[in-house]
């Protein structure tokens, strides 16, 4: 069984979904010769050619637009925006026509496209690199959105996102690309788009975070689990639709709840989580829910990145004092 | 702001004493003036009664739809409508040039391509009534619904041409779009790509001389909008766009290229537009009478019949005969749009996903 980080992952999936269906088309900046700029198409044009694997021009509007034209022909476009800075003019396409297709011809056209986008803060790349504004895409009917957190969940959940009939955004957190590697085999296995995933069970608390943030909520766990406290971890993974159920469930048990994310505080996608258990979980909470965000500020340049993202002692000193509220 | 003139062109390499690295002309395209005189010798299938009647039939049975769909509109039966008045030749000669193989992709403005290619009159109604419905068309299976927002649908053509050429198809994205719409990124980003890939897709530039109120010249100070395809590395030219023979004739030429693989081009179409934008539209607040009344004498259709009855091949009878049709058949189109029963109120779930999500499927309950 390969171990690879979560590049790796992307690019296990990739090579894979190219080799089972000829449909497949992996296509961007840099995607082709270069391998991708964090080399998550690496080797693909060598073992797929240049009829599956294309270098675009420098057009993320294009990019988003004719991946629609080419899943309205049945392809199966794979797209890379090469940081989620720059897909905001392919986010026309993806609102106005990608989410719409089906919908708007009942079916008789439809868009099965993947939008791939690394995103997120702290491996010190210039302004624009380091935004995590996936909330924007979780409100738009007709996509589905999807963040993985580990190799395995990168594989499984990139494999779903190609095999799916619909437009899917796939958010990559750069920050997690190399962090670690892990077994992950490469069995063709997709995991599901519509369930978060619990990966540590737990009674005391519920940390619900997604993204690179899943860093730091095990860590949290792990500290925790030294004052004897027992913390349940859930990767929302799948932001569009969000399986509330699960987090729901799981506060059921613990009564208390701490949803870490990236992104500004205000109308972040833990505000959803956070309303899903006012209006359907009160009566299971013991505390308040906390959210542990960044600020409501403009992402800093790289020298002041490592204070903007939400700290590991932060998220602990919500989840002490939620778990000590009587 | 004011428009820059541009007047004559200047020679740069003139002024600085420079050798010319690369050089350019656009052509302009025309075989019946204004006045029914032909302009040039005229293209084999001009000969041909059945071919030019077709033609001529839709272009009547587009504007019959279009006075229809005013009239709905005015008497609250439909929604907001975009009139095509004074450029159904233009529309009329693109779906007539395309095979059923080809993919058509427009603005909301092209009613007669997609009636000639197959799409209903009821559909074109229903869309236009607000019942999506309307663009699970009967026309040819992968071509696009209408494109509401300007230009973003030349992505989509360069997409579906990207299509054909992985797939070696010898099919042709045709795509038509606005004077307006040249002045977007995404048309750039469009014909770029179709350049540099050698893409098998006709971009067809309908200058109707207006996006809603702000005329050509404001738009673009470019000579012609043709040229505009020399940025993306191939050819464009000029048609007169009331000439349904030009028309047709590019449209023959372009997508041959486009079919033997010899790559993109571009085909700006000069008509008017004689109606109001749409019919939330008040285009007097903006344009003379006068310069409306002036172009009606340029109009396709008049032109088009004039070639007809003097070839013999068209008279009087035909002429009532074809009207009196056409009115039959909007108004049956119009009755059965009417008539038809509205969409559940949980329709807006049932093509909103392949496998709609549970989380929302739950959601249809608030609808009933």
């Amino acid at each position: 069984m390969p171990e690879v980080n979560l590049v790796g992952g992307v690019t296990m999936a990739l090579s894979r979904a190219l080799e089972e269906d000829e449909n497949v088309v992996v296509l961007g900046q840099d995607v082709g010769v270069n391998g991708g700029v964090f080399r998550a198409t690496d080797g693909l044009l060598d073992l797929f050619g240049d009829k599956r694997v294309l270098d675009t021009p420098l057009a993320e509007g294009l990019i988003s637009g004719m991946s629609v034209g080419m899943a309205a022909q049945g392809l199966r476009p794979v797209a890379e925006i090469q940081f989620m800075g720059f897909c905001y003019s392919a986010i026309d396409q993806m609102i106005n026509h990608a989410s719409r297709l089906r919908n708007r011809t009942r079916g008789r056209l439809t868009c099965p496209m993947v939008m791939r986008m690394p995103y997120g803060a702290g491996i010190h790349a210039p302004e624009h690199h380091s935004e995590s504004t996936e909330a924007l895409f979780a409100q738009i009917p007709g996509l589905r959105v999807v963040i993985p957190s580990s190799p395995g969940r990168a594989y499984g959940l990139l494999l779903a996102a190609i095999r799916d009939d619909d437009p899917v955004v796939f958010l990559e957190p750069t920050r997690l690309y190399r962090a670690y590697r892990e077994q992950v085999d490469d069995d063709g296995k997709a995991l599901p788009m519509d369930t978060c995933f619990v990966l540590r069970q737990g009674t005391d608390v519920t940390l619900v975070s997604w993204g690179a943030m899943i860093k730091e909520t095990l860590e949290c766990a792990d500290t925790l689990a030294l004052d004897g406290i027992s913390a349940e971890v859930i990767d929302v993974a799948t932001l569009k639709p969000f399986d509330a159920a699960t987090v729901l469930k799981s506060v059921e048990k613990t009564g208390r709840c701490v949803i870490v994310q990236e992104a500004p505080l205000s109308v972040g996608f833990a505000s959803e989580v956070a309303a899903q258990l006012a209006e359907h979980g009160l009566m299971s909470l013991l505390a308040p829910v906390r959210r542990i965000a960044a600020p409501d500020v403009i992402v800093p340049l790289a020298g002041l990145e490592q204070n903007y993202i939400p700290k590991l002692d932060r998220i602990l000193e919500a989840a002490r004092e939620v778990v000590a509220f009587s | 702001m004011t428009a820059k003139k541009t007047g004559a062109s200047v020679d740069l390499s003139k002024v600085h004493n420079d050798p010319a690295v690369a050089t350019f002309q656009i052509g302009y395209r025309q075989y019946l003036n204004a006045e029914g005189t032909l302009a040039a010798d005229l293209p084999d299938f001009a000969t041909e009664r059945d071919t030019m009647v077709a033609m001529y039939r839709c272009a009547v049975l587009t504007r019959t739809f279009d006075a229809k769909a005013v009239a709905l509109q005015r008497t609250g039966k439909l929604g907001t409508f975009p009139s095509s008045l004074g450029q159904e030749a233009v529309s009329v000669a693109i779906g007539a040039a395309m095979s059923a193989e080809d993919v058509l992709l427009t603005t909301y403005r092209e009613q007669g391509a997609h009636f000639f290619r197959g799409v209903t009159l009821k559909e074109v109604f229903m869309f236009w009534g607000g019942d999506e419905r309307g663009c699970k068309t009967s026309g040819p299976k992968d071509d696009f619904p209408f494109s509401i927002p300007i230009a973003s649908h030349t992505t989509h053509a360069v997409g579906v041409a990207t299509a054909m050429k992985l797939r070696g198809q010898a099919h042709v994205a045709v795509c038509v779009l606005g004077d307006g719409a040249t002045s977007k990124g995404d048309f750039y980003e469009a014909i770029n790509l179709a350049g540099v890939w050698q893409l098998p897709v006709v971009f067809v530039v309908i200058n109707n001389g207006w996006a809603i109120s702000v005329p050509r010249h404001k738009q673009s100070s470019c000579e012609t909008l043709a040229q505009k395809s020399i940025a993306g590395g191939f050819e464009g030219e000029q048609v007169d766009g009331n000439d349904i023979i030009a028309v047709r004739t590019a449209m023959d030429e372009a997508l041959a290229q486009a079919r033997a693989g010899l790559g993109p081009s571009l085909i700006e179409a000069l008509t008017y537009r004689l109606s109001d934008h749409t019919t939330a539209d008040d285009a007097s607040r903006y344009r003379a009478e006068d310069d409306v009344s002036a172009r009606w004498k340029k109009d396709p259709l008049v032109r088009l019949r004039n070639y007809l009855v003097g070839q013999d091949w068209w008279g009087k009878s035909d002429e009532e005969s074809l009207l009196g049709e056409c009115k039959s058949r909007v108004n049956e189109a119009a009755d059965a749009y009417l008539d038809t029963t509205p969409q559940a109120a949980e329709a807006k779930f049932e093509s909103l996903y392949d496998d709609l999500p549970e989380v929302i499927s739950a959601q249809r309950q608030w609808v009933k």
